[in-house]
């Protein structure tokens, strides 16, 4: 890694039948970034099995709890590098939770992979995992039509399925879709081209995850800086010092530009930007830094910095999509607590409006709200809140749903 | 974003210390542990970065095996001294003064019993949540757990009890009794902090750096001579010239050997190596393919 290695989050979709975790190990692999006492361990743990060959699938395999039951649970991270980008792949399982881990690995992701078989093409499950990533928003979809060694390496085949996939994201207003034929098991197209794609042109998948632009993953123009931490040493040398401290969530701010403080409305101008290694005249999403202001006025952790090129919404009342997250169901007949940037308010399920069937993407009306559902919403809340919709600014249209009684997250807000 | 390169390691930063901030302004009551390690040297940083010029609005806390190595303790005083920053120092000692720890046999790495002093600590001062250093790519265990976990009143683990962790939205809220362990650099990797120590140019113990050391050979493994370990009979004393990868209890922490003197030399060998850290020097991770599991369940970081 250089000094220019940029981060890229990423997540597969797909069961474990389209070679998911047999992926994912490939990579790890092929980028040599499995060490030797994991590959010694899943190597015996292959060998006492009866197979064959060293399973890289068992590289994602976890803890204790699931290797006694069988099962995986939720969300695990996992990390390599190349010299041009250190990533981050958050890997969840394909069992009936799926709903709620994809949004919940999705949630922080630059790029979802999406895995079909070649053989089996797009099925309804594609189709789900196809919706969710454009429910959360996941900046960039790769479609990788897997197991191509199984039919025979068939160019009619890979776009025969490209052209009905395109087609569906289509429909969905997505069309940032790139597609990589590839086979995880042999290692055709991952890291190295193998030999037997010679029709296909374009770059392999890790080409891929290395080069696509996420500068813009972030909404780079409407500034957005909710208050954290309010600075105030009280020292000698820092005596009237205070500052404002947060992670600019959205766009940038200079030294001199206007800002509106929400909700309360009142304005004032920066005067610095402060930061341990030194002053800034400007800093950009996601920055974390200090803020300081030209005027004294009141500002509270929960409060949010915007300028009036660009103003989001104050309000007490919203719509939003929920994912439900919790065994238990949705109770419209109580509170519960919403978190949004930095503030959190009680707030009523006003109207649970239609569920959507993440198969068929048809709308059922007056749903019971259960676990993995995906329901359109109004919500009111105690405190006005600063939103914007979830589809302009990731940051300030997402929000968690806490149940009071447990603690518990129960639900992933997007407003609409 | 014009002009300005955002790098891995700038987003590692800014995603650190937004955690920081969050456990500052939401918790009651927080606490950072803090070893002398270097991957705890590097949270003081992030500290640092997270809240001067202001005071920390939390201690640091180092759970004391007495088992450590005599120059990660003096590095961890210095740089609680130099920062001006509160430095609360239990020991395993007392407990088992208390008698809430018995020791049945005095050769064994004491890292299991760290638990039951860390959660005395937890209790002595009340803190509702103890930000540590660990990182998800340390052990499998660790890969599966969430930035803010939450413990019973115990201090227990339940990984199939998880709260879901979506965006950056973190959910702080306790139960009286229970507390929080926050893991700021979980997405940190041991390159990651190799090239952060670098680029910062953080003061770590020196034992990091290639030095020449007395050690006996055990197994793979190659072990440091001490008070604490002597060779058994028939096993050789050797000299190498040898490095931490980690530095834990003295009774199980092995040094790799290393000729690399100097952080770019460090991360260039980290960057080509073929084991990974807990593999090449824990030894009490590789009793069992589950052990870090079944601490963690047990109260442990």
């Amino acid at each position: 890694m250089t000094d220019t290695t940029q981060l890229l989050r990423f997540i597969t979709a797909g069961s474990v039948d389209d070679g998911k975790s047999t992926l994912i190990g490939r990579l790890l692999h092929d980028s040599k970034s499995i060490f030797e006492d994991q590959y010694s361990a899943i190597a015996k743990t292959s060998e006492k099995r009866g197979m064959a060959a060293v399973d890289l699938s068992l590289l994602t395999d976890g803890l204790q709890a699931e290797r006694e039951q069988g099962i995986t649970i939720d969300v695990a991270y996992r990390y390599f590098a190349t010299p041009k980008r250190k990533f981050i792949i958050g890997d969840t399982p394909g069992h009936e939770q799926y709903t709620r881990n994809m949004v919940t690995a999705a949630s922080t992701a630059n790029l979802v992979v999406i895995l079909v078989d070649a053989r089996r093409g797009v099925l309804v499950q594609t189709r789900r995992h196809t919706y969710l990533a454009s429910l959360v928003g996941i900046p960039h979809i790769v479609l990788a039509v897997n197991k191509m060694d199984m039919v025979e390496y068939s160019e009619a085949r890979y776009n025969e399925i490209c052209t009905e996939y395109l087609a569906f994201a289509a429909q969905l207003g997505l069309h940032n879709v790139t597609c990589v034929p590839l086979s995880a098991l042999v290692g055709d197209m991952l890291v190295d081209r193998g030999e037997n794609l010679a029709w296909y042109q374009g770059p392999t998948l890790m080409e891929l995850l290395e080069n696509v632009e996420i500068d813009h993953d972030v909404n780079t123009s409407d500034f957005r800086y909710p208050v954290q931490w309010v600075c105030r040493p009280q020292t000698d040398e820092y005596h009237d010092f205070r500052g404002f401290m947060g992670r600019i969530e959205a766009g940038s701010v200079s030294v001199g530009d206007e800002i509106t403080v929400l909700p309360s409305g009142r304005t004032s101008r920066v005067r610095e930007i402060v930061t341990l290694d030194g002053n800034l005249q400007t800093a950009y999403a996601p920055q974390s830094v200090t803020i300081t202001l030209t005027d004294e006025i009141d500002i509270s952790r929960g409060d949010m910095f915007v300028k009036a090129d660009a103003l989001p919404t104050v309000t007490r009342e919203f719509e939003a999509m929920l994912c439900w997250l919790s065994e238990t169901p949705l109770d419209k007949s109580r509170k519960y607590l919403v978190k949004h940037t930095t503030r959190t308010a009680k707030c009523l399920f006003s109207s649970v409006d239609y569920r959507v069937d993440v198969n068929t993407l048809e709308q059922h009306a007056n749903p019971v709200v259960n676990m993995n559902d995906i329901v359109h919403v109004k919500l009111k809340v105690q405190q006005p809140l600063v939103v914007d919709a979830y589809k302009r600014n990731r940051a300030s249209g997402s929000f968690i749903v806490i149940d009071e009684a447990t603690n518990n997250t129960v639900a992933a807000g997007m407003i609409a | 974003m014009s002009n300005h390169i955002f790098t891995h390691l700038d987003a590692l930063e800014s995603e650190s210390i937004h955690i920081m901030r969050e456990v500052a302004a939401e918790c009651k009551n927080p606490a950072l542990l803090f070893s002398g390690g270097k991957d705890s040297i590097v949270m003081l940083r992030l500290a640092e970065k997270a809240f001067r010029p202001a005071k920390f609005p939390f201690p640091l806390v180092h759970i004391d095996t007495e088992h450590n190595f005599p120059e990660v303790i003096a590095t961890r005083d210095k740089l609680a001294h130099d920062l001006g920053e509160r430095l609360i120092v239990r020991s395993l000692e007392a407990s088992i003064a208390r008698g809430s720890i018995v020791i049945t046999n005095p050769d064994l790495p004491r890292n299991p019993y760290q638990s039951v002093t860390l959660l005395e600590t937890i209790e002595e001062f009340g803190f509702d949540a103890c930000m540590g250093g660990a990182r998800r790519d340390e052990e499998k265990a660790r890969a599966k757990e969430r930035i803010f976990s939450f413990r019973d009143e115990f201090g227990q683990w339940d990984p199939k009890n998880q709260r879901p962790e979506l965006w950056d939205i973190y959910n702080t809220r306790v139960h009286p009794g229970e507390n929080i362990r926050v893991f700021p650099i979980s997405n940190w990797t041991e390159l990651d902090i190799w090239q952060y120590i670098g680029r910062e140019k953080l003061e770590i113990p020196c034992i990091y750096y290639a030095h020449q050391r007395e050690v006996i050979r055990r197994g793979n493994s190659v072990i440091p001579v001490s008070d604490l370990v002597q060779p058994k009979p028939g096993e050789k004393v050797e000299v190498l010239s040898v490095r931490f990868r980690t530095v834990g209890d003295v009774t199980c922490t092995a040094p790799v050997e290393s000729t690399a003197s100097t952080v770019d030399e460090i991360i260039a060998e980290t960057a080509t190596t073929r084991i990974t850290e807990r593999g090449a020097t824990r030894m009490d991770d590789q009793t069992s393919d589950a052990s870090m599991e079944l601490r963690k369940k047990e109260g442990y970081f």
